[in-house]
């Protein structure tokens, strides 16, 4: 078998020898040293760096945070791509190109205005701490952060599938007298659960590895309020080089995993969409 | 029935009950109010709290001055490496049948997919004094880790994927016949890819450098990690605001935050153009196609 079919149009050693040399040197080599400087050091050191109580503390927080984070955007983000794609409204163009503000906002400027929004005198915090609710400096703030920069994915993975749904199955439905709230719960929402679940995934994988926007709102209390990424920072202010890295190995290993579901989810609906 | 009238009920089995559906405009507009427009309003408030004169002063304050200069270089220096790229990956990908090929959209996808923690880590463990070349960079006297190469590579990484990302899905779907045509009428490779190819694809092209700009300009974890965080040195408006808000200097902090929402904004609305203007080339495309313009 050829490496490649013949063409007529030029470049193609020029192209991929580029690019796959880019790709080497900025992102390959670089990520490998991650890898490499794992392999320096023994196992047993590995884990206990990676399962002292400390680091346990921020895995609890970072994969809880962003789960939640993650279920209320498949939530409210399934809300929000329905209304967009279905209804007609005044300033609709507007508030859909809002949604992709938490990609588009600084992380770093997100987390500043997040705190001033939720702290005990800010706009919304102050409504909140006279029914007990502490936002800003607690879990429930790393959860609002991860939320915030979770949801353009859900409702932008969700927006084309609402669009490319067969009118004629929810006729046919109201047709034989559902409901549509049957409608909705029999024939709707199973064609939109694997998109629902990518949507998830890919706002989970992002909460998974995210910093900036929560280390302002968190109070990055070792134990009670430090996240994955943030430890690994810490690791790195006290020199501790190897234990920065086997926590980044640990989170890196689990993001992979996630991108490896999200690629099966999307052959999957794929597959479903086509039969 | 006419069928206008046909087609207007079919689309009312469609449609949830007024109410409901103005319930659910409401839990949706609502949910994005408090998410989205009060965090964005709030920056703004805040930066001029004390005054236009407090606002005014923290923009034009040396430090502030560098980190917007740095921020400047970092994307004029990445974003364009990243074009390069993205179009190169994009030709090899759209107009050539290759084995590995999927292999090599993962590996382009891959920055997507790493915290941007690990992402400035990865250059500390390859050029920091206890990294892998750190001995023999120290020995030449070369400084990356805490310095400004050290923010241009770790940005550069983050944002890799950006313009190829946009390139692939839209040369995919136009196809290389046009190419084709050209070259067998004598035009040669460059010529073909300067007046055919560039006109068709510079929509995708624009919306993925606006993409990767907007990234570049506010990339704060990996630039944290590399910089050091050196006052009027190494800072970009990201760390700069940092700085200046655990300084408790909260007006100055979104002041400079200010500027930088204001480019998210102008990122959104471009965004928002150059979308419209990709869908009616698309469509244009297709028109074309379906009228058999384009011998297929």
């Amino acid at each position: 078998m050829r490496l490649r079919e013949r063409s007529i149009i030029p470049g193609f050693g020029l192209t991929l020898g580029f690019s796959l040399t880019y790709l080497c040197l900025l992102v390959l080599i670089p990520l490998s040293m991650l890898f490499a400087r794992t392999f320096s050091m023994t196992w047993t050191d590995f884990w206990n760096t990676v399962s002292g109580p400390r680091a346990i503390a921020s895995y609890k927080l970072t994969f809880g945070a962003s789960f939640a984070g993650a279920s209320i955007n498949a939530v409210f983000g399934l809300l929000v791509a329905w209304v967009l794609v279905r209804h007609r409204f005044w300033g609709r163009d507007l508030v859909d190109a809002m949604v992709d503000l938490p990609f588009a906002l600084p992380t770093a400027v997100a987390g500043i205005a997040l705190t001033a929004v939720y702290s005990s005198n800010g706009w919304i915090g102050r409504f909140l701490e006279p029914l007990g609710v502490k936002v800003a400096f607690t879990p429930l703030g790393v959860i609002v952060a991860l939320t915030f920069i979770g949801l353009p994915f859900v409702v932008r993975t969700l927006e084309p599938v609402i669009e490319d749904l067969d009118a004629e199955v929810e006729e046919a439905a109201a047709t034989l007298g559902a409901t549509r709230w049957q409608t909705f719960v029999k024939v709707i929402f199973p064609g939109l659960l694997p998109a629902l679940l990518t949507g998830f995934s890919l706002a989970f994988a992002r909460a998974l590895g995210e910093y900036g926007s929560v280390v302002f709102i968190s109070g990055n209390m070792p134990m009670k309020t430090e996240i994955a990424p943030l430890l690994i920072m810490t690791k790195l202010e006290e020199y501790d080089y190897a234990g920065a890295t086997a926590i980044a190995v640990t989170l890196l290993l689990v993001s992979f995993a996630l991108l490896l579901f999200v690629n099966l989810l999307q052959w999957w609906s794929r597959r479903s969409r086509a039969t | 029935m006419t069928p206008s009238g046909q087609t207007s009920s079919a689309e009312q089995t469609r449609l949830e009950p007024p109410a409901v559906r103005f319930v659910l405009l409401g839990v949706a507009l609502t949910f994005l109010g408090l998410f989205l427009v009060v965090p964005l309003a709030v920056v703004f408030a805040q930066a001029f709290s004390k005054g236009i004169h407090v606002y005014w002063a923290a923009i034009v304050d040396p430090d502030a001055r560098h980190a917007i200069c740095l921020t400047l270089v970092t994307a004029l220096v990445s974003v364009p490496m990243n074009v390069v790229f993205g179009i190169a990956a994009a030709w090899a990908i759209t107009k050539f049948e290759f084995r590995g090929k999927n292999i090599l959209i993962t590996l382009i996808d891959l920055p997507f997919t790493v915290s941007p923690v690990i992402s400035g880590l990865i250059f500390v463990l390859l050029f920091g004094a206890q990294g892998a070349f750190g001995p023999w960079l120290s020995a030449h006297d070369i400084k990356i880790i805490f310095a400004v190469p050290g923010i241009i590579l770790a940005t550069t990484f983050i944002t890799a994927p950006f313009v190829a990302r946009e390139l692939i899905p839209l040369m995919q779907s136009q196809g290389s016949e046009e190419e084709e045509a050209a070259l067998s009428l004598g035009a040669n490779g460059w010529q073909t890819f300067w007046r055919v190819t560039i006109p068709n694809i510079k929509w995708g092209l624009l919306y993925g450098v606006i993409l990767c700009n907007a990234r570049a300009m506010g990339e704060f974890g990996a630039v944290s990690v590399v910089s050091g965080h050196v006052r009027g040195r190494t800072n970009t408006m990201p760390l700069h605001v940092e700085i200046l808000y655990n300084d408790y200097n909260f007006a100055g902090a979104f002041a400079v935050a200010s500027l930088l929402a204001m480019l998210a904004l102008a990122t959104l609305a471009l965004k928002k153009i150059v979308e419209w203007r990709v869908r009616q080339t698309l469509a244009e495309a297709e028109r074309m196609a379906s009228q058999g313009k384009i011998p297929a």
